[in-house]
């Protein structure tokens, strides 16, 4: 699509092709800025990566991911229970948002009426709206006052309420994509519906759904605001699901804001993991649903 | 109003005595064995009416359709075939809003009192574009048998039904493979392979072929004729030639109406009615 | 055709009675009942979400009433509260993202649509979507220790040589402040004015470009004056989806923003936003009224991003419907 260029027929008054040349020079100077503009934009995510590399790079240690906080100016301390204390606020949001998204998104697709449907769509994005911190006011209030503790559990809820919308969102767009002429074949063969649903339309969906739920953890893994009143934090390891743990993100929060070049180190090496692992899981799923088996028509 | 034909117990139905020779052949008629039917209805239809929503899309259908033969039905487009063979497995249901009424027998029993999923494992179909599952084309044809609980061996039944829709040599080492791996016309088989695997006592086919080339067409018609002893087969068909070659007796709609329905040998050469000789000799449609 | 909504046999009294236990599977109803029991979950979450919020909100709705949200006192001691410094905050930081990503996200989304093939339009859309998935606590980090020492040391002597006659761009420079906030909000929103401003740009008809350009019109001519307005309800909406999660953002904010409860006319000063002073007080609140105080600015919070993003989504929903239907 190039420009059309000025091409002036017969001989052009000079007032008019200087309003031309005009026209093209501002045509090249704005483009060039748009041009500036996304370069800028897409660098940010190198400069991104580049200082946490180059901060980060340096305090990753063996120490970083199997030893326990150690106190001010004492070296040698590490991450380990934040990583744990992660990992186990994933697998309870996961319990939460996966079963609930999957099976509201399945409703949705399959089953829902036109107006339930609506209502429950507009629901659901009204969830994904709610901001982080009050989805953890909301956690607090359900988990933590009746507990009288802090804990993992309220904090894997609360991720796990922010799971849900993605899921559901994701479930019901790619069991849509399934072709009806594929219910309609297994209806016709006399399966039922739970049949056709579980057996054809599921599976066939399959990989969509998977990526769905790979995305929402991979959100809800850097989420901190809902974590500062629900898990809270813990310098130690956490035993079971009722007592207060470390978060990675949690940590980097905490050691970031602290006056210790030590333990600022240390917030650049998780923020360096946390962001590896979560831009690991968004280009797997992209290149994955690249590479989908095409579905005939 | 319409004319229907209906089939006594003994007729022989000889394609070739019936043209009286001062009867111009419309179409070449294939040289075709003579064909008998067994005389038994398959599907009784009385004041068939169905609507889509407050839209009246078949008005009032009455029908018989016997067993053991092809049953062909032609009409232009929008006639409103495809509808009459998606209420004959009841298949209707699966529009939003579609409402049907009058009775539609299966060997004496009305269908809309019999279990929908036991109605859809007697009378099977295949749709106009071929359709296979993301599955391997083994698990496309063992998917009916797995639904419906399988007695004995899983891939003996696969390759009959392999067999039957005349598929298995071109697949039979790459059952594994992906449905999709197939040619437009191998999955169409394949489709046929797998309504055929809970052997169904009658088949329907959607233009099955409209999607196809000449020599897989041929093929299926083939297949068709071969499957006709053990299978009572309807067929819609906006081919006329296909309908001519293929079948033993063709029913002509027109706006949702069943204008004529005869042996096909006199529906082509003879018809009764003029519009369905106007729509054959191609003045429309 | 379409859905695979089985409609149920017809008939009726005893026939249809009949007709329907016949074809009644439990499979189906277990599956129907299950799924549906997933969706009045969530259904009954936000509404016990909402009820908690209004209900434990009360003691301070009742106390301050409408005044709330317009005292700019803050004294967690003597019990007095007021929600303007916050509002404040998260206004100024918000409207400042938006003056650095409006600009800078749609011309990015421009250069995407009109200038660069489809390829690797789709590439650099991809590394740009990629920039929403890093977590607001390592844009604090970044925040703390990249973007507040270059405004110090730079930025704000800058500003303050130049503009320094407006009350905006005085006083000391700290770095931390609204300045900073509003510059780490900006960057994290672009994302999504740049993904949306995107996909609203490329549901313009094609032939709305090529009717300018074949009147003569330059490439930016066809862009910015025929495109651009065709899609402009679209792009409003990103601009409120931006904001809207603006608003929200609490962790990059609370960083570096200087948690300073009062009013300050100058950029380079600190103060707080909604969400910030939530996040810092909330596990420290000593009082019930403290909390329910914390608890109101909680629901104000998301009133206002609730109405921003049912506005977007209204918005979008109108350009795309518009690209796609022909007059």
């Amino acid at each position: 699509m190039k420009p059309t260029s000025k091409r002036p027929t017969g001989s052009p008054s000079k007032s008019l092709s200087r309003k031309m040349t005009r026209r093209s020079v501002t045509n090249v100077v704005m483009l060039t800025l748009t041009g500036a503009c996304a370069f800028l934009t897409v660098s940010v995510m190198f400069y991104i990566l580049g200082y946490l590399a180059w901060h980060g790079a340096s305090a990753l240690s063996w120490n970083f991911f199997t030893k326990l906080p150690a106190p001010v100016n004492v070296p040698g301390g590490g991450m380990a229970n934040a990583i744990v204390g992660s990992a186990k606020l994933l697998l309870l949001a996961s319990c939460i948002g996966v079963p609930v998204g999957i099976l509201a998104g399945i409703y949705l697709s399959e089953f829902a009426g036109h107006t339930i449907a609506s209502i429950l769509r507009f629901t659901v994005d009204l969830l994904n709206g709610v901001p982080s911190i009050v989805i953890g006011i909301f956690a607090y209030t359900v988990i933590v006052l009746p507990m009288h503790t802090f804990s993992t559990l309220a904090g894997g809820f609360a991720l796990g309420i922010m799971m849900i919308p993605i899921s559901v969102r994701s479930t019901e767009e790619y069991l849509r994509a399934v072709p009806s002429s594929l219910r309609e074949a297994s209806l016709a063969l006399g399966a039922a519906r739970w049949t056709t649903i579980t057996r054809v339309v599921v599976p066939a969906a399959f990989r969509g759904i998977l990526t769905g739920v790979m995305l929402a953890l991979a959100r809800v893994a850097g989420e901190t605001a809902p974590l500062i009143f629900t898990a809270f934090g813990n310098n130690s390891w956490s035993q079971g699901w009722s007592q207060p743990t470390a978060s990675l993100p949690f940590m980097i929060y905490t050691y970031a804001v602290s006056p210790y070049d030590d333990w600022h180190r240390q917030a650049w090496a998780a923020g360096l993991v946390l962001v590896a692992l979560v831009l690991l899981v968004n280009v797997i799923t992209r290149l994955a649903l690249a590479r989908k088996m095409p579905l005939s028509r | 109003m319409a004319s229907v034909g209906t089939v006594h117990s003994g007729n022989n139905v000889n394609v070739r005595s019936e043209q009286s020779v001062d009867t111009p052949q419309r179409f070449s008629l294939p040289p075709k064995p003579s064909v008998t039917a067994d005389g038994s209805l398959r599907f009784k239809i009385s004041g068939l009416k169905v609507f889509y929503g407050p839209k009246e899309v078949l008005h009032g259908i009455d029908i018989n359709i016997s067993s053991k033969v092809v049953t062909a039905l032609i009409g232009p487009s929008g006639c409103g075939k495809s509808t009459f063979l998606r209420s004959l497995n009841r298949m209707t249901e699966t529009v939003r809003h579609a409402r049907v009424e009058g009775d539609i027998l299966l060997d004496g029993e009305d269908i809309a009192d019999m279990d929908v999923v036991k109605l859809r494992r007697r009378v099977g179909m295949v749709f106009q574009r071929p359709n296979p599952f993301p599955k391997s084309i083994f698990d496309n044809v063992a998917y009916g048998l797995r639904i419906n609980g399988h007695h004995g061996s899983l891939s003996e039944s696969v390759e009959h039904s392999l067999r039957r829709a005349a598929l298995w040599d071109e697949v039979k080492d790459q059952l594994h493979k992906s449905a999709y791996t197939l040619s437009g016309g191998q999955q169409q088989r394949l489709c046929i392979a797998r309504a055929l695997a809970v052997d169904p006592e009658v088949l329907l086919l959607d233009e099955p072929c409209s999607a196809l080339d000449p020599v897989t067409t041929a093929k299926i018609e083939e297949l068709l004729f071969q499957l006709k002893p053990s299978c009572t087969i309807v067929i819609v068909t906006h081919n006329m030639q296909q309908a001519a070659r293929a079948s033993d007796f063709t029913a002509f709609l027109l706006e949702g109406k069943l204008i004529e329905y005869q042996p096909t040998p006199k529906l082509f050469t003879t018809p009764s009615d003029p519009r369905t000789e106007a729509y054959i000799t191609g003045r429309f449609g | 055709m379409t859905t695979t909504d089985l409609a149920a046999p017809t008939g009726s009294g005893f026939a249809g009675a009949w007709r329907r236990l016949r074809n009644f599977d439990l499979g189906d109803s277990v599956a129907h009942g299950v799924t549906l029991l997933a969706g009045a979950g969530i259904f009954v979450l936000v509404g016990v979400l909402l009820a908690e919020l209004w209900l434990d909100s009360r003691l301070a709705r009742h106390e301050f009433g409408w005044k709330f949200l317009v005292t700019s006192v803050w004294d967690p001691i003597a019990q007095h509260f007021g929600a303007l410094p916050f509002l404040y905050g998260t206004l100024v930081t918000s409207l400042l993202a938006l003056l650095i990503a409006i600009p800078l996200g749609l011309g990015t989304a421009i250069f995407l649509v009109e200038l660069v093939p489809a390829w690797l339009s789709d590439w650099l859309a991809f590394i740009i979507d990629l920039l929403a998935a890093v977590p607001s606590v390592v844009y604090g980090l970044l925040g703390i220790f990249v973007l507040v020492p270059i405004i110090r040391s730079s930025v704000e002597p800058f500003l303050h040589s130049t503009l320094g006659s407006l009350p905006l761009f005085q006083g000391p420079a700290y770095g931390f402040g609204f300045l900073a906030a509003g510059v780490i909000l900006g960057i994290m929103v672009v994302p999504f004015i740049v993904s949306v401003s995107r996909e609203v740009l490329l549901a313009v008809p094609q032939e709305q470009r090529e009717a300018a350009l074949s009147l003569g019109a330059t490439q930016w001519e066809a862009a910015s004056q025929v495109v651009v307005p065709y899609a402009r309800s679209g792009i409003f909406g990103s601009i409120f989806l931006a904001l809207a999660r603006a608003l929200g953002e609490t962790m990059a904010v609370t960083m570096v923003i200087g948690n300073d409860p009062t009013i300050h006319t100058s950029l380079f000063a600190s103060g707080y936003s909604i969400a910030a002073v939530i996040a810092n007080e909330f596990a420290e609140a000593t009082s019930t009224l403290y909390i329910h105080v914390l608890i109101e600015l909680g629901l104000i919070l998301f009133g206002l991003t609730f109405v921003l993003n049912a506005l977007a989504r209204l918005l979008i929903l109108a350009t795309v419907r518009r690209g796609t239907v022909h007059p």
